[in-house]
């Protein structure tokens, strides 16, 4: 489906099952409105989000991304926040170096039963993402359209190298 | 793949603002569907039996129900997988009642959103593969850990039903708070009456080995498995000898010893058995106090000692246990009223604290029963009781409610009556919190027939006049000040977490709240479960409990504790992770990232690699992430899965 014209932008969630992914479930659960752009991608733990999934995001079309776990100490797998904290701090900074406003990212902490928080969340987030508009494409950059094989080999995400970081087309 | 696509209408919670049959209609489009269709009630018997028809009837391997939150009703619809005969992890949902229908009115968006959410979830489900869960044995032993009425009553249950306990508790006594209370609200029954037989039923059960002056150490292994270490602390006297005679005491010179069985009110010897009923009763030296310990000379004790138990040279000793599930019953602590400076901050001797009015109240403690005042022992006439010292107050960090205060107040403020007739008791409260069964009768009682004069207001300053308490406070009913010349003031302190509560919990690997309370499972449908498998919880280590529901989290648990052990073997949760062999080079990053230690380096031929110990894996996937050749991946969240969603979002 393409992004409804005019209306919505492209935001992607990586979110934990354990807090954040409950929390939106809360959000639901109360009925809080929210915005209708994001779509979310349950993980295990924010342990699990490999940076290079954000910047695989950003180079398919993303327009914001946002990732979200447990409160720090809350961590259902004790630490898992804290390496997602740890790296995703790195990828902020490196965003920038890629052509990628760090603005169009964000990560934050919200339990299962902060459904309130999650709403101004995900409002929030929205909102500051309309503010920017939609991202400019990579469609002209080679690694995006796959003409350098190479520079889609980044270490760690080809596992077999069906999907990986091959790009699609 | 053959991919089926069921859209749940929810009855009109979805198809209220979702157009279920458009969102099927898109599904159809997709690569690999082969089916798709909407649904009334996909969770009911006939949406169940309709799955299972498609399931046959197309040749489905591969299913996506479009509903509510896969927190919901995943394990439902694994199930109705494994009745069609159908691999039950080639299974995803999309969520668009929580995230779509309930959050958003139009119903345009909600419908192109709800197409997106299918749309990622059959690319996940594409790269799906079939997990099948292992098989693993279990120790049938449980270990409970504090031994308060709430891990007696689980160690109780447990063991009748056959089980072998560990019981762990850290003082020299079982019994907990409870022991030390006079007698329990609503019945007014004598505490120590009901709760020492089943004190001397753990001491005799053939079933309970009982660990008292001991603490657990370190917690390794999983559910069925776990390793355990528990520190047994030096007592200064061998156990096995000592019969519990209490001759020691008598000769002891050192008589200023902290007695922490009553709570501060007096002192006690070095060498001390708690109270008459102590189980187990065992003398223990503090080697604080104990002239020998300190200073190299006394020995008193152990020229007395009929069996020669002494043992001044002993040191604290490790012990290994294995059991299969674990119990954490390890109760509360009273709050530290002296961070209130209008109360004295703890510097009136006739302000004193509820637990410490209890053993006043008590027959076996330092009074022996008589109400004294502890400056002067005189009797007291005007009894002040405070409520909620600590206890929904946020400046001092405790906005929540102690729960069981208002409930021993008033059974404080009856007692006093029955002991000192002419006494007059005088309750400073916020609001009666007494929902339970007699409970608000109860309460009206003390105020009825007992003549206890109750003030809703908080209390302002305690002035000492004279060898008296000028009691200062506001009446919010009345709209008046209120100054009560009192002799004696008791603190209802609210509870808190048991000190040390968050290093045990973090050695059990089980989540705490902001106050040290450990956390259920679930606030409504698993109340004794933790998150992780094979730990429970019972009583006030959870939150604040009076005595009943603390008994029923107690034998709730052990029934837990009992299912989980009613099978020989149980199932392995599959979606672990696995190591790609050739792609592993060895660097053993991933082993030292894992924060449960379920990664061990092993070699082949010749090589190092990397290898999860699938029973110890917990399924995070941090080392997913960590390893720099993509050879460790977490099944059923692999690389591939988690980037064709986003491939399927962001499609350029
Ligand atoms: C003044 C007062 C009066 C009360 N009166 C009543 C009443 O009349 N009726 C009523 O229903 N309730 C009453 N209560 C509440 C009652 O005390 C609790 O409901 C009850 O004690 C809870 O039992 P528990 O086993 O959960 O915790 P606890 O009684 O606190 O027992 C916990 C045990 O675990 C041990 N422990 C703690 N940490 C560790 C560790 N790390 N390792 C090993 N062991 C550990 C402790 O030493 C203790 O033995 C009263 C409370 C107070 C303060
Ligand atoms: S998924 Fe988590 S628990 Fe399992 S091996 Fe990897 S890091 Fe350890
Ligand atoms: S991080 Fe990857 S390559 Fe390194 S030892 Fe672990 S599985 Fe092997």
């Amino acid at each position: 489906m393409p992004v409804l014209e005019g209306k919505e932008l492209r935001i992607v969630g990586f979110l934990c099952n354990w807090c954040s992914y409950g929390g939106a479930d809360t959000a639901g659960v109360g009925r809080f409105a929210q915005p209708t752009d994001l779509r979310i991608i349950k993980l295990p733990c924010t342990g699990r989000v490999n940076p290079l999934f954000v910047v695989r995001a950003f180079l398919n079309g993303a327009d914001g991304v946002l990732v979200s776990g447990c409160h720090p100490g809350d961590c259902h797998y004790t630490a898992g926040n804290y390496y997602a904290r740890r790296r995703l701090e790195v990828l902020r900074e490196l965003l920038d170096v890629m052509g990628i406003n760090p603005e169009r990212f964000h990560y934050t902490w919200v339990s299962a039963s902060e459904g309130q928080k999650w709403k101004q969340v995900v409002s929030d987030f929205t909102a500051r993402i309309h503010a920017l508009g939609p991202a400019a494409t990579f469609t002209g950059c080679p690694a995006v359209t796959g003409q350098i094989g190479a520079a889609v080999e980044i270490g760690g995400i080809g596992e077999t190298g069906e999907t990986g970081m091959k790009a699609a087309g | 793949m053959n991919i089926g696509v069921f859209v749940c209408h929810c009855g009109s919670n979805i198809a209220g603002t979702v157009d279920t049959e458009q969102v099927a209609a898109a599904a159809r489009r997709f690569p690999d569907v082969a089916f798709a269709t909407d649904t009334m009630y996909a969770c009911s018997e006939p949406g169940q039996a309709g799955i299972i028809q498609a399931i046959h009837e197309y040749g489905l391997d591969g299913i996506v129900v479009a509903s509510c939150t896969p927190r919901m009703h995943e394990a439902t619809f694994r199930k109705t997988l494994e009745r069609a005969g159908i691999n039950k992890y080639l299974f995803e949902m999309a969520n668009i009642r929580e995230h779509v229908s309930w959050i958003g009115k139009d119903k345009k968006a909600n419908t192109n959103k709800a197409t997106d959410l299918v749309q990622m979830a059959v690319a996940k489900l594409r790269n799906n593969s079939e997990l099948h869960a292992g098989e693993f044995e279990i120790n049938k032993r449980v270990m409970v850990i504090g031994g308060g009425v709430a891990g007696i009553q689980a160690a109780l249950d447990c063991a009748d039903g056959g089980l072998q306990v560990i019981l762990v508790e850290r003082e020299s006594t079982i019994g907990g708070k409870m022991a030390k209370l006079d007698k329990t609200f609503p019945t007014v029954d004598c505490s120590s009456c009901i709760l020492g037989p089943r004190m001397v039923d753990v001491a005799q059960h053939p079933n309970i080995t009982l660990y008292a002056m001991s603490e657990v150490e370190s917690v390794n292994g999983f559910v069925g498995n776990f390793d355990v270490s528990i520190r047994k602390k030096a007592t200064y006297v061998d156990w096995d000898a000592c019969t519990g005679c209490g001759q020691c005491m008598e000769k002891c010179p050192s008589k200023k010893a902290e007695d922490r069985f009553n709570e501060g009110v007096g002192t006690t010897t070095a060498i001390n058995i708690p109270f008459p009923q102590a189980i187990p009763k065992k003398a223990v030296i503090d080697p604080q106090a104990c002239i020998m310990l300190t200073k190299g000379k006394c020995g008193a004790c152990a020229k007395l000692c009929p069996t020669q138990a002494i043992r001044f040279e002993q040191r604290d000793e490790l012990v290994q246990e294995q059991v299969g599930a674990i119990i954490a019953a390890t109760g509360y602590d009273l709050f530290d009223h002296t961070l209130y400076g209008e109360y004295g901050g703890g510097r009136y001797p006739d302000v004193i604290t509820s637990i410490q009015y209890e053993r006043l109240l008590s027959a076996s403690g330092p009074t022996g029963g008589h109400i004294k005042r502890p400056s002067d022992g005189k009797e007291p006439r005007n009894i002040v009781f405070i409520q909620c010292v600590g206890s929904r107050d946020p400046s001092v960090n405790r906005p929540y409610c102690s729960g069981f205060c208002c409930m021993y107040t008033a059974k404080q403020a009856i007692l006093t009556k029955d002991h000192i007739p002419d006494s007059q008791s005088y309750v400073f409260y916020m609001d009666i919190r007494s929902p339970g069964k007699l409970y608000d009768e109860f309460t009206r009682r003390a105020m009825e027939e007992y003549g206890a004069r109750y003030i809703r207001g908080r209390v302002s300053t305690i002035q000492p006049r004279n060898g008296h308490y000028v009691v200062k406070g506001a009446d919010t009913i009345m709209g008046s000040q209120v100054e009560i010349d009192a002799d004696l003031v008791v603190l209802a302190v609210g509870a808190e977490a048991a000190k040390g509560a968050g290093a045990l919990a973090e050695k059990l690997r089980i989540s705490y709240d902001g106050y040290g309370f450990f956390m259920e499972g679930h606030p409504k449908l698993k109340p004794v479960e933790t998150n992780t498998a094979g730990v429970y919880l019972a009583g006030s280590c959870q939150g604040p409990k009076d005595i009943p529901a603390s008994v029923a989290q107690g034998s709730a648990a052990a029934s837990k504790v009992q299912a989980l052990f009613s099978k020989d073997k149980l199932a392995s949760d599959p979606q672990v992770s696995g190591v790609a062999m050739q792609r592993c080079v060895g660097c053993g990053k991933c082993e030292s990232t894992c924060p449960f230690g379920a990664i061990e380096m092993t070699e082949f031929r010749g090589m190092p690699k990397a290898s999860v110990v699938e029973t110890v894996c917990q399924g995070c996937g941090v080392c997913a992430v960590t390893c720099p050749q993509g050879a460790i991946q977490l099944q059923h969240f692999t690389d591939n899965q988690i980037l064709a969603e986003v491939n399927a979002l962001c499609p350029y």
